[in-house]
């Protein structure tokens, strides 16, 4: 009952590698990882993959499929066309050991430096009282298989190895919240932790680490934007700081809010106390729930794109060679103004109302 | 740290050495559990794991972890739960190891919540508990349906933070506890008859590495690899078993394996997976093809008193347990697995070759959403089956070994010819008897676990000098590993280890037959002339290829010992089942098989089973006994009940 299907799985290592082409049998009710096996078992019998429990459960076999991070043993074959090559590459952000294997010690290390659960000193085991409804917070970031979906897809750090050190990720925020919002922990400083350590400012909100997480845990609603609610009264954070800039002044705009997209993303200095700390606002947190609803958090954000260098790090072009007279528009000649609204981060505070 | 690295004079390999007090093999439950004893104790102490920190089996571990806290009925107490545990394993349990077990695992699951654990409350906020199959009060801890990552999670996080205690005081996080992930140790070295240390290799690079120990602890879990359809990972492939029985130690109970009743059978992407058991706690009835619900055909007259006759009174029973029997479907695992077995061969069983399990038709699809979330998710992205909507398909799946190394249960040193070695959680025996009952794992693990990690650097203590490694082991260690790579004339390690499973699942699975059992030993025996040969292509670099064929051995060697310890098993028993003798011998249940190696064959041999403390079996029913004892311990058991009647009217008169 099975069927040919086409698969492209990198094969390689930390030297390089390639996408190598298999024509392999599927049979129904299968998923990818069913397939690396069968590759395993027949053509290609070194292929590295982790995997434990086949069932969602151990977040090992974390890989991207036809370019979607995605848990290989959760991805059916039936979601794909039949004659659709399904392309499978190791997880980006981390470096390559192998074929599907990336060196994911980036995570324990983040882990290892969150400080752990406080436990109460007046409390003896067994003496412990919570009610479900407090637990309930915690217990959804709980539910986190570490499957590293959601740190591999985060554009701080992918493709921006430079950002890894000052940034744990939406993982280790999350474990921030947990312990934040755990009802017998003693530490006051979860927040401030995760804005001045794991350098929580350099998350804007771009939603997808909720977008690809198994475990469908809202790491954004739930997780990141209450850590940073509740530190932005002390600490300066550029999305918040932006968000209350638009709606005060009504303005379009003029910066992009993707401060982590671009390769000099500033660094926490734990020294300067916190992220950005070239400027300090401080909001009163009313006026922080109004100036999100101004923001249209949803939108593509698009990536700039880099300028073609040569080697010596400038344009190949100097005024005798360019094509035109006087300098090139700054924002790129392929943007035109007015810039369609739709692009715009902005969203009218009423347009909810507007709507019903 | 004391790493360096050297060149071997002999292979131009370079070994990795590492010296540490105490050497974890295992990073599950009971792994995690006994290097945070060790490590409490001053140890320098080294986990080893054969996958990533926080992904072993324990991971998978859905329904609970048993504990008689009393929290929702507080009737509980350590002797029901002692009770249930001896029932479960139908008396065939290490009676002390039940007895530690049930005392003893309260206080370890309390503890988890002073490591950060979070479990589902009860209203006066203290740890919920529910029901499960065996067990007569809700018992297990719980968090949804993933106590067991809760569980893994906790004691990873608890690491964490010993870690950062040592880095504030020594400046660094690995100076008493590190973790050496994706690493396989494949030998245990030996100075006479004490544990010298550990020989691998981390998976990523292929290169050894050798750990200086003289206390070793195994953790590595259960077997279940062997068997075609099994809920269990790569990683069971029985190394701790053959491990322990390459160092001198022994095995016992390898007849017993759990194959848990509903594992899914059908659609392919899940069969195997387990289907909770809290899924029959909470509503869920079994059906044949007839759409007949036929559990009530199936209850042994030993459980007749606990089990309800009628559908009725069992639909009574999950809103009014104290006046109620209880559903068929809650019976222990094995009788349901029996049963589901027995249906299918009568030829009323799904076309998958399961039987349906039905919730869809009992409780509302939001009600089913809030209890098993885990599940509904599960299904409903891995198969696209909406068990709100529709029944599962389930049959019998390879779950748990309660067989493995036989230690003492106060300390979990492991018995035979050698010192040093001790073993906890699945991989050591004796605890569950013949049976395991659901919950009773996880709780096993950290109450074992600690006990082993303790009682392992308290020998550390009391040695006087440290034991060495011999050069000429390494280097055999060495060559060991390597052979696979170094032919192309042998076997693919996948079709050996497929020649493996067919054999295990279909000869020595959940009904055996002694003439299919001595076919099996001799195929066996086939097939380790095969492995012996068999061949890796590839590097040494993260291959799986090799990696499977280095474990090959350690699958066959175990699978012997259970398909021996099978055939001389003249009896049907809990995790046992024999077509040809059906019924419980109480003359078998006096009897332990232990296996150890001898060269490299496997010798199997009968010992008794330690006899029960008078104010143990005390707690039972003379009735209950007379299902399960000799006429002379019977005999026995009058005496002493008549005693301690004297006794007490002694005492009366005096006072
Ligand atoms: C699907 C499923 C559901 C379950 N549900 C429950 C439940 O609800 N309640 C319950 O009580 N029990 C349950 N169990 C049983 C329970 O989860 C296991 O028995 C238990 O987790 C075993 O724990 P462990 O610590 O002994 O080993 P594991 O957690 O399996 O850990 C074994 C460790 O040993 C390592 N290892 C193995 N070999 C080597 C080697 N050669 N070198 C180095 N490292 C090695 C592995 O990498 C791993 O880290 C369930 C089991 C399964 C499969
Ligand atoms: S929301 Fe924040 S943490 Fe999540 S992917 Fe976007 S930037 Fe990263
Ligand atoms: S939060 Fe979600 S995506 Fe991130 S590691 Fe945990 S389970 Fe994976
Ligand atoms: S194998 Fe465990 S999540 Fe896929």
């Amino acid at each position: 009952m099975g069927t040919k299907r086409q698969f492209r799985v990198w094969r390689g290592d930390a030297e390089g590698g390639d996408l190598q082409d298999y024509t392999v049998e599927v049979n129904e009710g299968e998923v990818v990882l069913d397939v690396i096996h069968r590759l395993q078992a027949t053509d290609a019998p070194d292929l590295a993959c982790r995997w434990n429990c086949k069932a969602g459960k151990c977040g090992s076999c974390s890989m991207e499929i036809n370019g979607m991070p995605k848990l290989g043993c959760m991805t059916r074959m039936s979601t794909f066309e039949e004659n659709e090559t399904i392309t499978v590459t190791p997880l980006r952000t981390f470096p390559v050991i192998r074929d599907l294997v990336t060196d994911v010690s980036f995570n324990y290390e983040k882990a290892r430096e969150t400080p752990a659960f406080a436990p109460p000193a007046d409390l003896a085991p067994g003496d412990y009282r919570m009610q479900q409804v407090d637990v309930e917070r915690s217990q959804e970031f709980r539910k986190c298989i570490e499957c590293f979906l959601c740190q591999n897809v985060c554009h701080v750090i992918r493709d921006h190895d430079e950002n890894k050190q000052a940034f744990s990720g939406p993982r280790y925020f999350i474990r921030a919240a947990e312990l934040d919002m755990h009802p017998l922990d003693t530490r006051t400083d979860r927040k401030d932790y995760a804005q001045t350590e794991q350098g929580l400012g350099f998350c804007n909100i771009t939603k997808c680490c909720t977008e690809v997480c198994p475990e469908h845990i809202k790491i954004t609603d739930n997780g990141i934007i209450p850590m940073k609610e509740r530190v932005v009264d002390r600490r300066y954070d550029p999305l918040v700081w932006l968000g209350s800039k638009i709606f005060r002044r009504g303005q379009v705009p003029q910066t992009s809010v993707t401060s982590g997209h671009s390769p000099g993303a500033v660094r926490s200095s734990a020294a300067g106390g916190g992220v950005h700390s070239h400027a300090g606002g401080s909001h009163d947190a009313q006026a922080e729930i109004q100036a999100q609803q101004g923001v249209n958090w949803h939108r593509e954000v698009p990536h700039p794109t880099a300028p073609a260098v040569d080697a010596s790090g400038k344009l190949p072009l100097t005024e005798l060679t360019f094509d035109r007279a006087a300098a090139p528009s700054p924002f790129g000649d392929d943007v035109t103004f007015p810039l369609p609204p739709e692009h715009l981060n902005f969203a009218h505070p009423d347009q909810d109302e507007r709507n019903h | 740290m004391t790493t360096n690295s050297h060149r071997d004079t002999s292979a131009t390999t370079r070994i990795e050495r590492h010296h540490y007090d105490v050497v974890v093999i295992g990073a599950g439950g009971a792994g995690l559990r006994a290097a945070i004893e060790a490590r409490l104790a001053g140890k320098k102490t080294a986990i080893i794991s054969k996958s990533l920190f926080g992904k072993a089996h324990t991971v998978m571990a859905e329904g609970g972890a048993a504990a008689a806290m009393g929290n929702v009925n507080s009737r509980d107490s350590w002797q029901v739960h002692f009770r249930d545990t001896m029932r479960g394993g139908k008396f065939l349990n290490n009676f002390r190891m039940a007895e530690l077990h049930a005392k003893e695992s309260p206080q370890r699951i309390w503890e988890l919540e002073t490591y950060g654990a979070l479990f589902d409350r009860t209203k006066d906020g203290k740890i919920s508990q529910r029901n499960f199959g065996g067990h007569e009060y809700p018992r297990l801890a719980h968090v949804g349906d993933r106590t067991g990552l809760e569980l893994i999670r906790t004691l990873q996080q608890k690491i964490v933070s010993l870690q950062q205690e040592d880095k504030r005081e020594h400046g660094s996080y690995d100076a008493r506890i590190k973790v050496f992930s994706e690493t396989t140790i494949t030998e245990l070295l030996l100075d006479g008859d004490r544990v010298a240390g550990a020989f691998g290799y981390y998976r990523e690079s292929g290169e050894f590495v050798l750990f200086e120990a003289p206390a070793v602890v195994l953790a590595t879990g259960g077997v279940g690899r062997s068997y075609k359809v099994t809920s269990n990972s790569w990683e069971y492939t029985g190394d701790g078993h053959a491990l322990a029985l390459r160092a001198g130690a022994t095995l016992i109970n390898m007849e017993f394996l759990q194959f848990h009743p509903t594992g899914m059978v059908w659609p392919v992407s899940v069969k195997g997976i387990l289907v909770t058991e809290s899924v029959r706690g909470d509503g869920g009835i079994l059906k044949n093809s007839e759409g007949k619900r036929f559990m009530f055909d199936y209850v042994p007259d030993v459980f007749r008193k606990q089990y309800a006759e009628t559908p009725e009174e069992a639909d009574r029973w999950y809103d009014d347990p104290d006046n109620n029997r209880r559903p068929p479907e809650l019976l222990p695992r094995d009788e349901v697995a029996r049963a589901i077995n027995s249906e299918v061969k009568a030829g009323r069983g799904t076309p998958a070759g399961g039987v349906y399990l039905d919730i869809a038709s009992r409780l509302p699809a939001e009600e089913i959403r809030r209890r098993l979330p885990s599940m509904h998710h599960q299904f409903k992205g891995l198969a696209d089956v909406d068990i709100t909507k529709e029944p599962m398909e389930v049959g019998p799946t390879c779950h748990y070994v309660m067989g493995g190394v036989e230690v003492d249960p106060d300390s979990g040193a492991a018995y035979g010819a050698v010192r040093g070695l001790f073993a906890a959680g699945e991989v050591s025996g004796g605890m569950h008897g013949s049976n395991r009952l659901g919950g009773n794992s996880l709780s096993d693990l950290l109450v074992f676990g600690k006990r082993a990690g303790g009682h392992a650097a308290t020998y550390v203590d009391q040695l006087t000098g440290r034991p060495r490694v011999a050069v000429t082991a390494v280097e055999t260690a060495v060559e060991t590993a390597l052979a696979p790579l170094q032919r192309d004339t042998g076997e693919n390690p996948y079709t050996l280890q497929q020649d493996l499973q067919a054999v295990m699942g279909d000869l020595v699975g959940i009904i055996r037959r002694e003439a299919e059992l001595e076919d099996a030993l001799a195929r066996l025996a086939e097939l380790r002339e095969r492995v012996a040969k068999v061949s890796a292509a590839g590097g040494r670099r993260y291959n799986p290829g090799w990696h499977l064929a280095l474990d090959l051995r350690n699958m066959l060697v175990v699978s012997e010992c259970t398909a021996k310890a099978a055939l001389e098993r003249r009896e049907s028993r809990g995790g046992h089942t024999r077509e040809d003798f059906p019924t419980m011998d109480p003359q078998w249940r006096r009897v332990n098989l232990v296996c150890s190696l001898v060269g490299d064959t496997v010798r199997l041999e009968r010992k008794p089973l330690p006899k029960m403390r008078s104010e143990l079996i005390g707690l039972f029913d003379r009735a209950e006994l007379a299902k399960y004892l000799t006429d002379e311990e019977l005999t026995e058991f009058d005496a002493l009940v008549a005693a301690d009647a004297a006794a007490a009217d002694v005492e009366k008169e005096n006072r």
